[in-house]
């Protein structure tokens, strides 16, 4: 079975960015903003030749999106460099998805994008446009905890809780792939997701509780 | 007279019982607001720029173009020409702009000059650290250390230690600053100490310190780095100020929490351990060195918890060019514990003798704690079958293989915990609702939860109708959350508000019912005359006669009655398997037994016994701050290579607590750092029982075990 469809699937930093002169991918996509000089068009994209192509640009001023949250159109204004991430925090006051490594590792931003995990630390918001994101703040039907999510509360499946929003949105998308989850599946489901306090035996629990519920019928892809 | 004691063992209807915490909800569902979350109405953000050398001058510093930018507000050089910096990283200036990416763009393009100058920042090897980074070794010796080790028929000598590691707290340092008017400062941190911050910041700024106000609701980890506001703080409010008032973010990027926001000291110890041919142990001698940046570090407490009559100790404080160190969880007893648990160990395997035997035989050496250490040790033994899958180093636990190797290691522990100093406010309303309020903090630990227990047990009510404020050092002053103190700390002061509280509406409504305040209990959400249900009324009837005039009860700790000590044992085996031809260690199985008095919420104490071993996997086997010696760099400031435990790395666990008769009427005690410091000691074991010999330094990676095991094979 591949497993594409249950690890997060931005590819690793390029880079090792170990010192102020270091050069990382995600560096890179935040500068590369500023880096191209390119006459302003005003109302919107140019048009650049690449390797022999017309390349539509965005930028390196803000442009306005729209992002499919929750259900919700919302609008804003970014830079082109600007992380999905840091639009949803920063601009949208949506910070239940949190920064912590913001290089793709840590798995504190996880949210679902069209169906499946993506570090939203490591997209571009205006990549995200068109796109069902699903965060964290989205699970909840009727003032009632998801499964997920109550089984968390249940096992006790948190301490600060910085890395909970992570693990409830990757641990949901993992039983909606797999309802009844083996051992390898829940490793590779929650492999990219870090606690720092040390919660993972409280989660291993969370999980065969929720994969139990969700057997019994319970509501799933909430 | 009030009586102050926690209820007896069949009257407790929370304490001890498993409790969900109350903000599990919020955490699960991203409505918790932790500062980095917060965005302020015309907020600012901040960056730093960082020294890339860990030793140099500053020659020049031209800030001129960042000021230019657009969006920039306020600029501040904090560190001026002249200025020699001491580590990697260290702040030269601020910046403020109206986003994080102008902020960045700002804080890039000032140019600082530097004069490089020589740096040291490798202390494993103690003859490599040049004669300035060392101070005068210290030395202490007990009893007569020389003949002991002449009498002694049985001695072994190895070498010890681990590195240094790093908090990795996942919210970073930092803090939101904003100033109200010209003297009057709002700060949203992420602190270990809200009651504590405000005398810091007001120092620094020159404002009485009751102007500074602190609102923390949720805070992403501290582990004991998070006590002060640091220089990036006090920047804040300065960039602040500049910018008229307007609120500043600063929290750290994730390369500068790793090289400068914590920092466990590194420990390294050659020592010499005797015994009689019974095993009886006789005396200890090491040499020892460690750091924890510039300023060095004291002797990790040698040997730990074993009371050897004859003893000679010598340490190296060694300094760094490394950022400076942090109170880590239960600070120097890891280090301590791994020495002489591994020493002792080694100790066993050359008297041909099983560790659990030999801890047993020589228990009284521990001291006043022995009959607690020796339950605790029987009882995890029987958890991980000790008797059934240990064999004798080397020659592979119950189950191995050619190459796949599996062995058992033991340890020990203790730790202080008693309770901080707290105050707290305890109101009963009219509506039958009760109210804390608290300057405390909870750091993910429980201590809402604990706060509403205490309450509701004292008022016989359920715990939903109690409510907690905390995070504001506008609320009475309660103890910064370290030493694992804030337990015991807020529970007493709870508790005996609380019981204040009470007496308060038994005066009340004494009368009503015929009665005096000393006849009346609070049981089941009825007052009534002691032992009588039937002379009762609800506790809403009892509340709604106080009318417009709610009780407060002022509680505090310290205070009268017994409601707090300190001192905790704790014992952890681990069950490991070594591949031994690719050097992995894999956790099988992980048993901890602790004590830590009465327990409050036996869920989240639980919890935080698991999370102290799985942090201590982490230690053990993967986390090391890699610092490179050319370039005086820290090679690892991410989340890639300074590696944490994944939920696959941490096998199955089984935690016991201490409790019932010995240990409840010691009332609660703090857990949060004792579970943390045995790991190593007892992981490092089980690897040696597993490969026959002891790889002498933490973390235990593929590399290290492999050149153990070489060094081994070529004698």
């Amino acid at each position: 079975m591949s497993s594409s469809d249950e690890r997060h699937d931005n590819p690793q930093d390029l880079h090792e960015n170990g010192s102020q002169s270091g050069v990382s991918r995600r560096n890179f996509l935040k500068g590369s903003g500023v880096a191209l000089t390119i006459p302003l068009v005003a109302g919107g994209e140019k048009i650049v030749k690449a390797a022999g192509a017309d390349v539509p640009v965005l930028g390196p001023g803000k442009v306005n999106i729209t992002l499919n949250i929750n259900g919700a159109s919302r609008t804003t204004s970014v830079e082109p460099r600007i992380t999905l991430l840091d639009a949803l925090r920063n601009d949208l006051d949506i910070t239940g998805a949190k920064r912590v490594c913001d290089r793709a590792t840590c798995g504190a931003c996880t949210v679902v994008m069209d169906g499946n995990v993506v570090y939203a630390c490591s997209v571009l918001a205006i990549e995200a446009q068109g796109k069902k994101i699903q965060t964290v703040e989205g699970l909840e039907q009727n003032g009632r905890l998801h499964p997920v999510q109550q089984a968390f509360v249940d096992n006790d499946a948190q301490q600060c809780g910085f890395c909970t929003p992570g693990f409830v949105m990757a641990c949901k998308n993992m039983l909606d792939k797999h309802p009844a989850p083996t051992h390898e599946q829940i490793e590779m489901g929650l492999g990219g997701n870090l606690c720092r306090c040390g919660t993972y035996h409280g989660i291993k629990a969370a999980v065969a509780q929720a994969a139990r519920q969700s057997r019994r019928g319970g509501r799933r892809n909430g | 007279m009030a009586e102050y004691k926690w209820p007896e063992e069949g009257k407790r209807k929370h304490i001890g019982k498993r409790i969900s915490r109350v903000d599990g909800p919020d955490k699960v569902s991203g409505k918790a607001k932790y500062t980095y979350d917060i965005n302020r109405p015309g907020m600012l953000f901040a960056k730093l720029v960082r020294s890339p050398y860990a030793r140099a001058k500053i020659v020049s510093i031209d800030t001129s173009a960042a000021e230019k930018m657009p969006g920039v507000k306020s600029v501040r050089v904090i560190q001026q020409p002249g200025a020699e910096i001491r580590w990697a990283g260290d702040e030269i200036v601020a910046v403020a702009a109206v986003d994080e990416s102008s902020a960045e763009d700002a804080a890039r393009a000032v140019k600082i000059v530097y004069e490089k100058l020589p740096h040291f920042v490798n202390e494993a090897d103690l003859a490599a650290a040049p004669a300035s980074y060392r101070r005068q070794p210290t030395e202490q010796t007990k009893g007569d250390p020389d003949t002991a080790f002449k009498e002694a028929e049985v001695v072994v000598e190895n070498t010890y230690g681990n590195d240094v590691m790093t908090h990795c707290c996942l919210e970073a340092h930092g803090l939101i600053a904003e100033w109200e008017d010209d003297n009057k400062l709002l700060v949203h941190p992420s602190t270990q100490a809200v009651s504590g911050n405000g005398a810091e910041l007001a120092r620094a700024l020159q404002i009485p310190a009751g102007n500074v106000h602190l609102k923390m609701d949720h805070m992403g980890g501290g582990f004991g780095s998070k006590f002060p506001i640091d220089r990036w703080g006090i920047e804040a409010a300065r960039l602040s100020k500049l910018a008229g008032g307007k609120p500043v973010k600063v929290m750290l990027e994730r390369d500068a929490e790793l090289m400068l926001a914590g920092t466990r000291p590194s420990a390294y110890a050659k020592v010499k351990v005797g015994a009689k041919k019974d095993g009886t142990i006789v005396a200890w001698e090491s040499e020892s060195w460690g750091s924890g940046g510039p300023a060095g570090t004291g002797m990790p407490p040698y040997p730990y918890v074993w009371q050897i009559p004859n003893t000679k100790t010598k340490h190296h404080s060694i300094s760094t060019d490394v950022g400076p160190q942090r109170a880590w969880r239960a600070p120097n007893h890891p280090q301590a514990c791994l020495v002489t648990m591994g020493a002792l160990e080694d100790l066993a395997a050359k008297l041909n003798m099983d560790p659990l035997d030999f801890v047993i035989k020589n228990i009284e050496l521990t001291g006043a704690r022995a009959n607690v250490y020796k339950d605790e040790m029987m009882k995890a033994a029987e958890m991980i079958e000790w008797k059934k899958i240990w064999r004798p180093r080397g020659e592979g636990g119950m189950g191995s293989t050619k190459t796949l190797k599996r062995g058992l290691g033991l340890s020990l522990h203790t730790w202080g915990g008693g309770g901080h100093a707290s105050n707290c406010d305890v109101t009963i309303n009219s509506d039958g609702t009760v109210d804390v309020k608290m300057g405390t903090q909870d750091l993910g630990v429980g201590t809402r939860t604990a706060i509403r227990i205490v309450a509701a047990e004292t008022f016989g009510i359920p715990i939903d109708q109690v409510k907690e404020h905390i995070g504001d050092n506008s609320y009475p002053a309660s103890g910064s959350s370290g030493g694992s103190t804030t337990i015991g700390g807020i529970s007493a002061s709870t508790r005996r508000g609380s019981i204040d509280a009470l007496n308060m509406l038994f005066e009340k409504i004494a009368p009503s019912m015929n009665t005096t305040a000393d006849k009346l209990e609070a049981v089941d959400g009825k007052i009534q005359v002691i032992g009588s249900p039937n002379n009762s009324m609800t506790w809403k009837q009892a509340c709604a006669k106080l009318g417009m005039q709610p009780i407060t009860a002022r509680g505090k700790n310290p205070g009268p009655g017994n409601l707090t000590s300190a001192g905790v044992g704790g014992v952890q085996m681990a069950d490991v398997t070594v591949d031994i031809e690719t050097g992995v260690v894999k956790m099988n199985n992980f048993v901890a037994v602790q004590d830590c008095g009465l327990i409050i919420d036996m869920k989240t104490t639980e919890s935080q016994v698991f999370g102290a071993m799985i942090m201590g996997i982490g230690y053990a086997l993967y986390e090391e701050k890699i610092m490179d010696s050319q370039t005086g760099r820290m090679l690892n400031p991410n989340m890639e290579f300074y590696k944490l435990a994944g939920l696959a790395d941490i096998g199955n666990f089984k935690v016991h607590m201490m409790t019932g008769k010995g240990y409840d009427e010691r009332g609660p005690i703090g857990i949060g750092e004792p579970p943390t410091v045995s790991p190593g000691a007892a992981i490092s074991n089980a690897v040696a029982n597993a490969i026959g010999v002891r790889v002498p330094t933490l973390p235990l990676t593929p590399d290290r075990v492999l050149a153990a095991l070489e060094k081994e094979r070529r004698g």
